[in-house]
């Protein structure tokens, strides 16, 4: 398989962007700057770079608590999404939200659910609008392997394949469900098996793979864009920490640490760039860019104001609550 | 009750207008708005023409009109059926989400109450939900525990959601319309026993405002405050003890929540007196909110303590007798209006 090195580079740079921010926010809460629960979403990188970087910028998203990385590989700002995170009027959402409830209509993102497996019926109706506008949107919702063992999943999946819905399913299967390993939750071997059940096509993938990922991607996006349903697409990762940040991850035995820091896909993807002519001074420089915007970004959020607290009665309705 | 609705007879005038009944009046909202705007559709169980046009027949009619597409029959899925109006909201369509009764919403209420109700709120506006939760159920008629509840209490106390119930086929229709087009999640609550309820025919576009409760009967004694099927038990109690001499206001609320506080609190400082009347559980129900907003701001004024009639605590039951001794019936409430009117302070 090939890629083209433009794509390389969007899918590199995405993923870097995401790597970058990650880093900066669990420094920013060891050191106490930044009090607020925080999924992060170390080893999943690039899956959902390689996912975005096959979209536009106005086809759909839905993700989870855990999916700042989906958010960032989409295009949400990293200066609101910051704010946002850390309660700021400034953020996204006015500061309402939260890093469990990112929503930018502007890049796509339109819900971010901190209920496992809430997103795919929620993805389902954004696809079906577009079915029915013929607007040609795609929409894709991100979950990990926990969500596939709750109804909600399994009525969604049943429905987008009935309605053949332009959605994707991207399940980014990190091998845990919150501290409960994979084959102690789910008997079958594989989540893409459960795409028979529902006559709907399924595709497993190396999710540190870029290249295979975006193919992958790409395919489910085209045959969605095309009016050929629904994919569910089963990418392979590893979530190289606890459930959330600075929890305890001493249950994850020595052997699957091992693994998964030989499965790192930062410098798997390092390696691939070089291999297709990349500098590293190029890539360092690429790197030092998003380094400066990330600065710039946590530096607006800090300075940003709180919301004031007659925010309460907003929102709530479209017209306010009286005082 | 709106101008146009009538439950009593006004026999002489009656036979010149159409008259139309509840399923008719829900019906001819959702077909007009569907021809007013491409984004309203409706999702449930066997609502197409392929499965006669759902089971109360409520959209009878509208799939041969606007298509497959538009009047979705779902697989008894209700969390992919309220997932799926949720995102359609998100997009900007105003879907309707028909759960065929009251308690199936159980199954979904993840959708609704993590999502659909919260999400403008949690997105800080950027995102709305304009969707209708139309839901159906009723007691008295055998239908027992799991299909017979009346829910609204649960709803009420969740921010971002508002509960409308019609109690005649002129409100059915302008409620319904108003529902549609209302840019916040609307729980809409239909009751089996008053489908067939006839009204005169309020005409096409007729829209009753949510948030406004109606004075179905007037009165200077005591405010009677209920609605749904329970105005109709309201207003024949009203009637009897009219003979005694208990001049009884019946308020229709029509709109749950938010609830119309101006309208009621303007009946009970007239009429110093409330009875709150409603089919489901009177513990924890909709009466006790309203019951205390009323001695909050009416203390000094009332003659008495508002009184609070409801369903008995249990299941509704299935056989007959039961489900008659469950329900709220017309003696209880005229022994809770004449405590009222002889309470001594």
């Amino acid at each position: 398989m090939t890629i083209d090195r433009e794509k390389l580079l969007d899918i590199y740079t995405r993923t870097m962007r995401v790597a970058r921010f990650d880093e900066k926010m669990r420094s920013l809460l060891m050191s106490g700057k930044l009090a607020t629960i925080y999924y992060t979403m170390r080893g999943q990188e690039l899956v959902t770079s390689a996912m975005m970087a096959a979209l536009n910028q106005d086809d759909y998203l839905v993700t989870t608590y855990r999916g700042q990385h989906d958010q960032i590989a989409k295009g949400v700002p990293l200066d609101l999404l910051i704010a946002e995170i850390a309660g700021r009027v400034t953020g996204t959402c006015k500061g309402k939200g939260g890093s469990m409830h990112i929503t930018h209509p502007a890049t796509g993102v339109m819900v971010t659910t901190g209920v496992v497996g809430s997103g795919l019926p929620i993805a389902n109706g954004l696809a079906l609008s577009s079915q029915n506008r013929k607007d040609g949107k795609v929409t894709v919702t991100c979950f990990g392997d926990g969500a596939t063992n709750i109804g909600a999943f399994h009525e969604a999946m049943n429905m987008a394949q009935l309605y053949k819905l332009p959605v994707i399913f991207l399940c980014q299967n990190n091998r845990y469900g919150e501290h409960t390993a994979f084959a102690d939750h789910t008997k079958v071997d594989s989540i893409v098996t459960r795409a028979a059940a529902y006559g709907m096509k399924g595709v497993k993938v190396d999710g540190n793979d870029a290249v295979a990922m975006y193919q992958v991607a790409k395919e489910a996006v085209d045959r969605a864009r095309a009016g050929e349903g629904p994919t569910l697409i089963e990418a392979m990762c590893y979530r190289m920490m606890g459930h959330f940040f600075g929890a305890d991850f001493s249950y994850m035995p020595p052997e699957h640490i091992e693994e998964m820091k030989a499965e790192d896909p930062l410098p798997k993807l390092n390696a691939l760039m070089l291999e297709h002519q990349f500098q590293q001074t190029e890539l360092d420089a690429i790197v030092a860019g998003l380094e400066a915007e990330l600065e710039a970004a946590v530096e607006f959020a800090f300075a940003s104001a709180y919301p004031d607290a007659d925010e309460i009665r907003k929102d709530v309705f479209e017209e306010e609550i009286a005082a | 009750m709106s101008d146009a609705a009538t439950l009593d007879a006004k026999s002489e005038k009656k036979a010149k207008v159409k008259q139309i009944t509840v399923v008719q009046g829900l019906n001819a909202a959702i077909d007009e708005a569907m021809a007013a705007d491409e984004g309203v559709i409706l999702l449930g169980e066997d609502v197409g023409a392929k499965q006669g046009g759902g089971v109360f027949k409520v959209s009878s009619g509208l799939s041969e009109k606007y298509g497959d597409h538009r009047i979705r029959a779902t697989p008894i899925s209700e969390q992919a059926i309220m997932g799926a109006c949720v995102g359609a909201a998100l997009a900007g369509m105003r879907p309707i989400a028909e759960i065929m009764l009251m308690n199936f919403v159980t199954v979904a209420m993840d959708q609704i109450v993590n999502h659909a109700a919260k999400l403008r709120f949690m997105s800080g506006g950027q995102t709305n939900v304009p969707m209708v939760i139309r839901t159906t159920t009723g007691v008295g008629v055998g239908f027992g525990g799991q299909h017979s509840d009346m829910l609204e209490a649960w709803f009420a106390h969740v921010p971002g959601l508002k509960i409308v119930t019609p109690s005649n086929a002129a409100d059915a229709k302008g409620l319904m319309r108003s529902a549609i087009e209302c840019n916040d999640p609307v729980i809409f609550i239909e009751n089996i026993l008053c489908y067939g309820l006839k009204s005169d025919d309020p005409g096409v576009d007729y829209r009753v405002p949510l948030g406004k409760a109606a004075i179905a009967r007037e009165g200077t004694d005591v405010t009677l405050i209920t609605y749904g099927r329970t105005v109709l038990d309201a207003l024949e109690v009203a009637e009897t003890l009219d003979g005694e001499g208990v001049s009884v206001e019946v308020i229709d609320l029509r709109t749950i929540a938010p609830y119309d506080e101006a309208t009621v609190t303007a009946s009970v400082r007239k009429t110093g007196r409330a009875v709150v009347l409603h089919e489901a559980v009177r513990a924890y129900g909709t009466g006790a909110e309203i019951a205390s907003r009323l001695h909050e701001a009416l203390f000094n004024e009332l003659k008495a303590p508002v009184q609070r009639i409801g369903g008995a605590f249990s299941a509704v039951p299935m056989a007959s007798v039961l489900e008659q001794a469950w329900i709220p019936n017309k003696d209880e409430i005229a022994g809770a209006i004449r405590t009222t009117m002889e309470w001594k302070r």
